[in-house]
């Protein structure tokens, strides 16, 4: 609970129309696409960086915990208010506010919702590439918070890698800009790479200043599907061995394709035992050969039938496939927990064989898919949690997951983030040296721990210089 | 009596929300005012704190389920198919059985009650717009914060007519000898607003040799009481609609002209289950049914026309959400004297969300000023629809935007053609 007095200095802030403290909203901002709930004590709305510095001075002087938030969509925790506090939501902050047809650069705030920004520059004939799941409502300052990836990541690189400068609300409320609108620029620590997939935690993006590119001419799409799990996951690897990078290499196993069967009308035959969605863009005359040459490296390892878009209406049937995946996945069992590892592309196959195992050993099913041609494996622990001791045994599958992804030199995190739910596990990817230089980042930025605290590093964990409260 | 299904009943679903986030990107009242309390996942949230106790049931939660305009949009993106508008409309049941009367829908409700009585209002020189439009909840906390200045002035309402159309032709209206009767349940708005939506129902059908029966019986569908969470006269008015249709046992087909009365008689009696479901079952859309029999075929042979206008369609949620939005568009681009264009955005709620737009004025005004956007880029002459409610707000919208075109419904671009 927040002190009147407190929440009045917030309704200067900001306005009282602009914040709330009704038990309503306390519930509809307590919860992430995550399913956890941790109700706050006060939800606000501003307008503008000036106000968001308000808001942290007056959080440092008061000391209450204050945690971003776009749309709440995000798969790891790092928006929650895990300690109560104020829950800052940047939905005002919504205006696309340049984009530069002669530099290929666009100025957004971070409200802005990403499928909106992308239908906008392409309008124009340009393209900004990272396609989080999310895109129709995830926003841009969430995406950029957590360095959202997506299918085209393959080719074209994550979030990070588009974005030239941002101005950020320090976690003791100075407005800084890091980077800037060139195509290069070194002078300096490179804060912008150190805001992007912070989570919120080193400071608020209150603008970003994104790079676009020259929006492809044109793509073709293709449904490959293999007689067995194996013969996919190599041809992953090969395609990439080939010196081919295509813009997506989606990937799903015998158990997704089960559950999607029912959510298309396109032939999916039973043997096919693993399929691969892959998707080329670029001049017209190009495509058409990368396309050819992906079928002639794939076709030795056990291709049971392909389809080839030749129509945008064709190639959307062939997605539709892959985005009726998460959804049909409920068919298996009710509860979803959804990893997202991700290992070197050569060792996608060895990964695949690891989860198998693990599934056998615990006996509970674990369906994999996602966007193999990064390593970026969404592996879907499905379990029915009223089941006794199912949950337990989730917990030590995704365990063993991550230790097999580590073990392969890969990572628990491809693109969802840490927030709170990955924290506990961080000491098994990270060595302590490295979560100490973190947390003395952490600490001399945010001295008070206010600025979405409990996310990424554990409180509990040895810092560099002391320990944070 | 009917079965409607309590707030209770719709735990599973509430249950299979998994918090995703998916329904902020279709909610065209969460995209106007941007909180999370507007959106599906929010109000599933709090209806599933109100079964748990967790929440009261305040003036806050009345105006929470007040703020959705039933479109389905939620419902058909959703990953898990949480029936979010149908928890909304038992929430609102839950609300009125609760308290007793419905807070937000009484006046409403009352007017559209009883035929006789709207037919007294409306020939008695009556605003039947100022009477529902202008209406504020009763609830006096929520006028108190949340205070509608809705001024019927602003609002283009269509003018009401003297002689409501049900009354205008002799029964049935004969047809050709080898053609099943039809009937046609008209609704509300075709019978005192939009008569001229009726008489070209009328034509059309003649041109297409079918007899037609309008029972005079029939009332309102309902579908506003429902919205309004008033299970008793929903029930009352669907039985007087079943005896009027059990009546004409011989019309096997029950036309409508509007997607919303397309809904109230046909989805939601179904629904309904037992006689009501038997109603329920015959109802079909009048663009359905003009496509099934024939009419793309009829409106072939016409001659050719050099003078075309441009003709966009604006998909009323009744219909779309019942996969309806093919057959409008086959008929338009199959009449001579039209072009019809795409417009950005075809698919999206117009705003008005039956009562919605009576206590949520300027949400709805909102919602309408995109819908006008996408109708200005399409630079179309005519907004064609499907559901006189849409060509009221679409209008209105227009208005507003200071556009010129004009709406229209589909059938009266066809009777327009015909000889």
């Amino acid at each position: 609970m927040l002190a009147p007095r407190v929440i009045r200095l917030i309704e200067d802030i900001v306005g009282a129309e602009n914040m709330t403290t009704a038990a309503a909203d306390m519930l509809c901002y307590s919860y992430d696409a995550t399913q956890q709930t941790f109700l706050p004590d006060a939800v606000v709305f501003p307008e503008d960086a000036a106000q968001i510095s308000l808001i942290m001075k007056m959080a440092n002087v008061e000391n209450i915990p204050v945690f971003p938030r776009g749309a709440g969509s995000g798969f790891s925790g790092g928006s929650l208010p895990t300690k109560g506090g104020i829950v800052l939501v940047t939905s005002r902050m919504d205006n696309i506010l340049e984009i530069d047809e002669d530099n290929l650069v666009a100025t957004v705030q971070p409200g802005v919702v990403t499928e909106q920004f992308q239908q906008a520059v392409e309008k124009v004939g340009l393209f900004y590439p990272p396609d989080p799941a999310s895109l129709k409502f995830s926003t841009l300052g969430g995406n950029a918070a957590e360095c959202a990836g997506g299918p085209r990541c393959v080719k074209y690189g994550v979030t990070k890698d588009y974005i030239l400068g941002l101005e950020v609300v320090t976690p003791q409320g100075d407005i800084i800009k890091t980077g800037g609108a060139t195509m290069k620029g070194v002078v300096g620590y490179d804060l912008t790479k150190l805001m992007v997939g912070c989570e919120g935690t080193l400071g608020i993006i209150t603008k970003l200043i994104i790079k676009l590119l020259p929006l492809p001419e044109a793509k073709k799409t293709m449904l490959i599907m293999f007689d067995s799990i194996d013969g996919a996951a190599q041809a992953v690897s090969a395609i990439i061995r080939g010196k081919i990078i295509p813009t997506t290499l989606e990937f799903m196993d015998a158990a997704t394709i089960e559950c999607v069967r029912k959510a298309t009308d396109l032939d999916l035959p039973q043997q096919a035992q693993a399929v691969l969605i892959v998707e080329v863009d670029g001049d017209s005359d190009l495509i058409e050969k990368q396309a050819q040459r992906i079928l002639e490296i794939v076709q030795p390892l056990g291709v049971v039938a392909t389809r080839i878009a030749t129509t945008a209406a064709e190639s959307e049937d062939i997605w539709k496939v892959r985005r009726s995946v998460s959804a049909s996945l409920r068919s298996v069992n009710p509860d979803k927990f959804n990893e997202d590892i991700c290992v070197p592309r050569s060792r996608v196959p060895d990964m695949i064989r690891k989860v198998s195992a693990i599934a056998k050993h615990y006996d509970i099913p674990i369906v994999n898919f996602g966007h193999a041609g990064d390593g970026n494996i969404h592996v879907n622990v499905m379990i029915d949690s009223k089941v006794p001791g199912q949950a337990e045994k989730a917990e030590k599958a995704i365990k063993e997951v991550f230790a097999g992804a580590l073990e392969l030199g890969g990572t628990m995190s491809g693109e969802h983030g840490v927030g709170n739910t990955k924290a506990p596990y961080i000491p098994m990817e990270l060595d302590p040296a490295a979560v100490a230089y973190m947390k003395t980042i952490k600490q001399a930025l945010d001295p008070k721990n206010l600025l979405n605290p409990g996310k990424i590093l554990l409180e509990d964990l040895p810092c560099g210089g002391g320990q944070l409260g | 009596m009917s079965n409607h299904k309590k707030l209770e009943d719709f735990r599973g679903d509430i249950e299979k929300c998994v918090k995703c986030g998916a329904c902020q990107a279709q909610c065209a009242v969460y995209k106007t005012i941007k909180r999370e309390s507007t959106v599906a996942r929010g109000k599933v949230a709090i209806a599933s704190a109100l079964l748990d106790k967790d929440l009261p049931l305040s003036e806050r939660f009345v105006l929470d389920m007040s703020q959705c305009l039933l479109c389905g949009s939620c419902y058909d993106k959703c990953p898990n198919l949480v029936p979010t508008d149908q928890i909304v409309m038992a929430a609102r049941r839950e609300i009125a059985e609760r308290q007793g009367l419905s807070t937000f829908g009484k006046a409403l409700t009352a007017v559209v009650k009883r035929p006789k009585l709207m037919n007294t209002l409306v020939k008695g020189g009556e605003l039947f717009g100022s009477l529902l439009f202008k209406k504020i909840p009763d609830h006096s906390g929520l006028r108190l914060r949340f205070p509608v200045p809705y001024i019927a002035s602003e609002r283009s309402i269509p003018e009401f007519t003297a002689q409501p159309f049900r009354e205008r032709y002799p029964q049935p209206i004969p047809g050709d000898s080898d053609k099943p009767l039809v009937a046609f349940f008209s609704g509300c708005m075709i019978n005192y607003t939009y008569p001229e939506v009726g008489e070209a129902l009328v034509k059309v059908l003649r041109f297409m040799g079918y007899p037609l029966v309008i029972p005079q019986q029939q009332g309102c569908c309902g579908l506003p009481a429902t919205a309004a969470g008033d299970a008793k006269t929903v029930d009352q008015l669907a039985d007087s609609n079943v005896v009027a249709f059990s009546q004409e046992s011989n019309a096997q087909i029950i036309v409508t002209a509007c997607a919303s009365c397309y809904a109230g008689i046909g989805k939601h009696y179904r629904d309904m289950g037992g006689e009501y479901a038997q109603v329920g079952e015959r109802v079909v859309d009048i663009n359905k049914f003009l496509v099934d029999n024939g009419l793309l075929e009829k409106l072939a042979q016409l001659p050719p026309c050099s003078e075309k206008k441009r003709v966009t369609y604006h998909d009323p949620c009744h219909l779309r959400t019942q996969g309806i939005t093919a057959q409008p568009r086959a008929i338009l681009k199959a009449l001579p004297n039209v072009e019809f264009v795409e417009m950005e955005g075809a698919d999206k709620c117009c705003g008005l969300g039956g009562t919605f737009s009576v206590y949520h004025y300027d949400t709805s005004r909102k919602i309408g000023a995109r819908k006008a956007d996408g109708i200005a880029a399409s630079e179309a002459d005519i907004v064609a629809s499907s559901c006189p409610g849409c060509m009221m707000q679409l209008q209105d919208s227009i208005n507003h935007a200071n556009l010129s075109q004009q709406v229209t419904h589909v059938l009266q671009l066809v009777a327009d053609c015909l000889p």
